[in-house]
C-alpha cells in the first residue's frame, strides 16, 4: 500500500473526484498558485492537471467563496471550496450558517446544496490563534450541515470522496499538522461513510473518544497504559454531525468508562456533547465519572512553549485515564 | 411595445392589490405569521426586470421580494398558502414570507440577511458561465445591502471573473429606519460600480419600462461575455420596513410626494392616452385580478397546517 501523507491523500482524492464528475470545481485562495506552494499541500498540481477553469484561485473574499459553493451547488455543480484557516470561517460564516445549512429547509426540501467547505485547521505551527483555532463545535451546532474531521490520511481520502458525493452541504476539517506524516492510504477508488465512528484499537477498560489529529495522542497514551495493564478503546469519531451516537454508547457499554480528547478549548467543545450523549443514554454502564482533556479555555498562543502547553498532550489523557481506573 | 406596456402594467397592479391584501390581513390577529415586508410602491423594479429575463434566467431575492417571486411567474396560491403558513406553500410552511424559494420559475432562493444573496448570485452567475448556458442570473438587493461587506466581495469577484449577473440595487430611499444619506457617503449607489470595473447604471426605478430596458441591455452584456452590471432603480418605500413599522422618520410629504410618482399610475395614464386600454378595461383588470388575489386567499385560509413533526422534515437530504 502506498505511503503518503494527509495533504497527499486529501489531493488524491480530489483529483480522483475531478475525473470521475466534471460537475466537481475547486476555489479558494492560493488553490492553483499559492504562497504555500508544496507536493504536500492539499491541491498541489491541480491547476496544472484540470486547468483554471476547474481551479479557481478567488480574491480573499471568505464570504463570496463560500456564497459561490452556495450559488454554483444550487445550480446542480459540487463544488469543494477552500478556506484556507479556520479562524477565517468567521469571514464565510454568514454564507455557510444561515445559507447551505439552511436553504434547503427553507425550500420545503426543493432545493439541493451539494457542496464542500474545506477547512485547514490545527494548532502548533506557532502561527498563532488567529491562524489557528479549532471551531468544529460551532459548525457542529448547525443542523443542514455536515461535519467531518478525519484522523488518518486513509480516513481523509474516502471521507472526503463521499463528502463530494454526498448532496449536502459538508464541512470538511484538515489538521495541517497531518499534512507531513505518511501512512498506509489504499491506493483504489473507495469511500467511507460519513455518520460513522471507528474503533482504532479495541480495548476494555476505558473509551477514549477522539477525532483528527488527537487519534496520534490517544495512541501514545494507550501504549504507555498498555504497559501498566489499562486497555485503552480508541473511538475515532471521525464525523460530529450527524453524529455516530451508537457507536458512542456501544463502546462505553463495553468499558463502562468514557475520556474524551480534543484539541480545541474545553468549554463549550465538542466533548461536551459526547459527554452530556453519554450521561443521558448510557449513564447506568457507568462505573466512574466521565472526564475531557482539552485545551485550556484560552487563544492559541504563538510562542512555543506556551502553545505546548495549550495542546492537550498523551501525558494529561494518561493521568485522566488513571483517575478513572482502579 | 404596447404589449409589453401592458404586460407590466398588469403585472404590477397584480403584486399592488396581492400586497394591499396582505397589509390588511396582516392586522388580524393569528392570520399570517411574523413580519410582514412588503413591496408597495416599488413594483416597477420586480416588473421591469424579470419582464427581461427569460425563464431559464435564476433570480435572487431579499426580505422584500414577494414582488420579485410573482413577476417572475410564481403561483399566487402557493405563495399565500406559504405566507399564511399552510403545508400548501410553495416551501411547505418552512420559510414563510421571509425566505420564500420557488426553484419551478428558478427562483433559487430569498435571504433575509441583508447582503447574503450576493455571494449567492456570484454562484449561479458562475454555475451558468461553467456550463456555457445562454441564462443569466439577478440578483435584487437594497441600498442598505450595498453597505454590507458580502456586496464588495462580490462585485470584485464577478467583475473579475466576467460573471452574467446582474446586480439591482433596489434604493427605496431607507435601509431600516435611515436615509440613504444617514447611511452612506455617495448619492447614486451606481457609482460603485466603477470600483469594481463594471458598468454602472442608474434609473428611474418607478418607471418599468425603463428599468426592463437597461436590463435588457445588461442582460445582453452578460449574454457576450462582457461580466456583470451594477443597476441601481432609484424608487421609494410606501410602507414602513414591515408592516408593524410606524414610519417616524419619513416625512408624511415625502411619501405622498412619492404616491403621486406612482408606478402604476404613470403607465395607467400613458395607456390611457395611448389608446391602448379604456377605463372599462381597467375595471375589468381589477376585477379579475381581485378574483385571483381572492382565490389565492382563499386557498391559504382553507389549506391545512403541516403536521407538528413535519418540522423534522427537510433538513437533509
Amino acid at each position: 500500500m502506498q505511503q503518503i501523507t494527509m495533504g497527499q491523500a486529501i489531493q488524491q482524492a480530489l483529483a480522483e473526484e475531478m475525473h470521475r464528475d466534471d460537475s466537481v470545481f475547486l476555489a479558494g485562495e492560493g488553490i492553483g498558485v499559492g504562497i504555500h506552494d508544496s507536493p504536500l499541500m492539499p491541491t498541489f498540481g491541480l491547476l496544472q492537471e484540470f486547468g483554471a477553469g476547474r481551479v479557481k484561485d478567488t480574491p480573499v473574499s471568505e464570504a463570496a467563496i463560500a456564497g459561490l459553493a452556495v450559488g454554483a451547488s444550487v445550480m446542480g455543480l459540487r463544488p469543494v471550496v477552500e478556506i484556507m484557516f479556520n479562524p477565517f470561517f468567521t469571514l464565510a460564516s454568514d454564507q455557510i450558517v444561515n445559507h447551505a445549512a439552511k436553504l434547503r429547509y427553507l425550500s420545503g426540501g426543493k432545493s439541493s446544496f451539494p457542496l464542500v467547505v474545506r477547512i485547514k485547521t490545527g494548532a502548533g505551527g506557532g502561527a498563532g490563534c488567529q491562524h489557528a483555532h479549532n471551531l468544529e463545535a460551532w459548525a457542529a451546532h448547525c443542523p443542514g450541515l455536515k461535519v467531518v474531521m478525519p484522523g488518518t490520511a486513509a480516513d481523509a481520502k474516502g471521507l472526503l470522496k463521499s463528502a463530494i458525493r454526498d448532496d449536502n452541504p459538508v464541512i470538511f476539517f484538515e489538521d495541517m499538522g497531518l499534512f507531513f506524516y505518511p501512512s498506509a492510504v489504499p491506493e483504489e477508488d473507495y469511500t467511507i461513510p460519513i455518520g460513522v465512528a471507528d474503533i482504532k484499537k479495541p480495548g476494555r477498560d476505558v473509551t477514549v473518544v477522539t477525532w483528527s489529529k488527537m487519534l496520534g495522542v490517544a495512541f501514545k497514551a494507550a501504549a504507555v497504559l498498555g504497559q501498566e495493564g489499562i486497555d485503552v478503546e480508541i473511538l475515532d469519531l471521525r464525523t460530529l454531525l450527524p453524529l455516530d451516537k451508537e457507536g458512542v454508547i456501544r463502546s462505553v457499554q463495553k468499558t463502562g468508562r468514557l475520556v474524551v480528547l480534543h484539541e480545541a478549548t474545553k468549554t463549550g467543545g465538542f466533548g461536551g456533547e459526547i459527554a452530556a450523549l453519554v450521561a443521558e443514554e448510557a449513564f447506568s454502564c457507568l462505573k466512574a465519572p466521565i472526564k475531557r482533556v482539552a485545551a485550556p479555555d484560552i487563544p492559541v498562543p504563538s510562542s512555543l512553549p506556551l502553545e505546548q502547553f495549550y495542546m492537550p498532550n498523551e501525558n494529561r489523557l494518561i493521568e485522566a485515564v488513571k483517575s478513572i481506573v482502579d | 411595445m404596447e404589449q409589453e406596456k401592458l404586460m407590466l402594467y398588469q403585472n404590477m397592479l397584480f403584486i399592488r392589490r396581492f400586497e394591499e391584501k396582505l397589509t390588511e390581513l396582516c392586522k388580524i390577529e393569528g392570520k399570517v405569521p411574523g413580519m410582514m415586508i412588503l413591496c408597495t410602491g416599488q413594483e416597477a423594479v420586480a416588473t421591469g426586470v424579470c419582464g427581461a429575463l427569460e425563464k431559464d434566467d435564476v433570480i435572487i431575492g431579499n426580505h422584500r421580494s414577494h414582488g420579485h417571486l410573482l413577476a417572475k411567474g410564481a403561483d399566487p396560491n402557493a405563495l399565500m398558502a406559504e405566507i399564511f403558513g399552510k403545508v400548501t406553500g410553495c416551501n411547505k410552511g418552512k420559510s414563510g414570507t421571509l425566505h420564500l424559494a420557488v426553484p419551478e420559475v428558478n427562483a433559487l432562493c430569498t435571504t433575509t440577511v441583508v447582503g447574503g444573496g450576493i455571494p449567492i448570485a456570484v454562484g449561479t452567475a458562475f454555475a451558468q458561465q461553467y456550463r456555457e448556458s445562454k441564462a443569466i442570473t439577478v440578483c435584487f438587493f437594497g441600498d442598505g445591502a450595498a453597505d454590507e461587506g458580502s456586496f464588495h466581495e462580490s462585485l470584485n469577484m464577478a467583475a473579475l471573473w466576467d460573471l452574467p449577473v446582474i446586480f439591482v440595487c433596489e434604493n427605496n430611499v431607507y435601509s431600516g429606519a435611515q436615509r440613504m444619506e444617514e447611511h452612506t457617503k455617495v448619492k447614486d449607489i451606481a457609482l460603485r460600480a466603477q470600483g469594481y470595473g463594471m458598468p454602472g447604471v442608474t434609473v428611474d426605478g418607478n418607471d418599468a419600462e425603463a428599468v426592463l430596458q437597461v436590463t435588457a441591455e445588461a442582460r445582453q452584456r452578460c449574454l457576450a461575455g462582457e461580466g456583470p452590471t451594477l443597476i441601481e432603480c432609484k424608487t421609494y418605500r410606501w410602507r414602513g420596513h414591515g408592516e408593524l413599522d410606524h414610519q417616524v422618520y419619513q416625512p408624511k410629504e415625502e411619501i405622498a410626494m412619492w404616491m403621486e410618482r406612482c408606478p402604476i399610475k404613470k403607465i395607467e395614464q400613458q395607456l390611457l392616452v395611448e389608446g391602448a386600454i379604456s377605463r372599462e378595461d381597467i375595471a375589468a383588470l381589477e376585477e379579475s385580478i381581485a378574483m385571483f388575489v381572492d382565490d389565492a386567499v382563499r386557498f391559504a385560509e382553507e389549506s391545512p397546517y403541516p403536521a407538528p413533526e413535519e418540522a423534522l422534515e427537510d433538513v437533509y437530504i
